[in-house]
């Protein structure tokens, strides 16, 4: 038995609108500038420059809590968005009906480590998060931040957090 | 160029800090510095929630807060240059801050060596009792490249 897949453009646009609706419903990734492109089910963030994002006017050069920040907000994305895609491509979310109200809870942070590696420029930044380990209650993320070049990155960052009790899963 | 006094240190200490754009963007306002401690505080704002369910302020401005705070309890050391930047810093989560409330980190700069200064710093609401977040970090504490830039060495 074979079943017609669907149209391209259907499938992009399913995924787009989760993706915006996630991206979306983070004030503060907001006030950062921070967006987010897709591959798949890849994410990169990026960070577009600005002013305000400068910690050491005299280098000049971004500010560490920026990095941070940056970094930290691409570990949530990240793992928020793992779970949303099972969530819309098995049809149990209707990604076309999805807004801050009824999106699934954000994972919670425990910690953050934050590693300076060099200073961080005055121009675009990017990032990508690995998730190491995706459990139940606890999940571990890696996150790499770089500027002009790949194998150069700026930052790099470990993360803990806890996520949120999902519904209809069994318990161990 | 001189050894800048425990007195210049603490205002130019001030004075990078209230100059950072980041902070500004932030809102960020010294209430102390000087000989290794800093406290600086951050007023609740809309635009930097990380969840719009709980209203709660992201860990990312908190972080930002943290390393402002780190940052100038160093170079308010006593034997650390006024220059420094951060090597590593670790912020654990100990609860969500009150939403509607300002935040406020006191970091205090504890060893400082020839090369790193160790720093750690605690993170409040209005309730002081309970913490919102702790951190640790390690800051450059290059006197070298103080002393290209004309400081002396302590």
């Amino acid at each position: 038995m074979s079943r017609r897949p669907e149209p391209v453009q259907v499938v992009k646009e399913r995924r787009d609108a989760a993706l915006a609706a996630l991206a979306g419903s983070i004030p503060y990734a907001g006030f950062l500038g921070i967006r987010f492109e897709r591959m798949g089910d890849e994410l990169t963030a990026l960070l577009p420059y600005d002013e305000k994002l400068i910690g050491n006017p005299v280098l000049p050069a971004l500010h560490g809590g920026v990095t941070a920040a940056f970094l930290e907000v691409t570990a949530i994305v990240g793992l928020a968005w793992t779970h949303l895609w099972e969530e819309i491509e098995s049809g149990r979310i209707d990604a076309r009906h999805l807004g801050a109200e009824n999106l699934p809870a954000l994972p919670r942070t425990i910690d953050f480590t934050v590693d300076y590696l060099r200073s961080g420029l005055p121009r675009d930044a990017y990032a990508r998060a690995t998730i190491t380990r995706s459990g139940r209650r606890y999940a571990s993320v890696r996150v790499e931040a770089w500027q002009d070049n790949r194998a150069r990155p700026h930052a790099q960052a470990v993360g803990h957090f806890l996520m949120p009790a999902r519904e209809g899963r069994k318990a161990p | 160029m001189q050894k800048p006094s425990q007195q210049e240190k603490t205002a130019i200490a001030r004075a990078f800090t209230e100059a950072l754009p980041h902070c500004r963007a932030l809102g960020m306002e010294m209430l102390s510095v000087g000989e290794g401690e800093a406290a600086i505080a951050m007023d609740y704002d809309p635009r930097f929630v990380g969840d719009p369910k709980t209203g709660v302020i992201h860990g990312g401005a908190v972080s930002a807060l943290m390393d402002t705070c780190c940052g100038a309890a160093v170079m308010s050391h006593p034997r650390a240059p006024s220059i420094t930047a951060t090597i590593d810093l670790r912020i654990d989560y100990m609860r969500p801050a009150t939403p509607g409330q300002k935040i406020v980190a006191r970091a205090t700069c504890y060893n400082v060596t020839r090369s790193v200064a160790f720093v750690r710093a605690v993170a409040t609401d209005e309730d002081e009792s309970r913490p919102v977040a702790t951190a640790t970090g390690t800051f450059t504490a290059d006197h070298a490249l103080a002393a290209r830039h004309g400081e002396e060495k302590p």
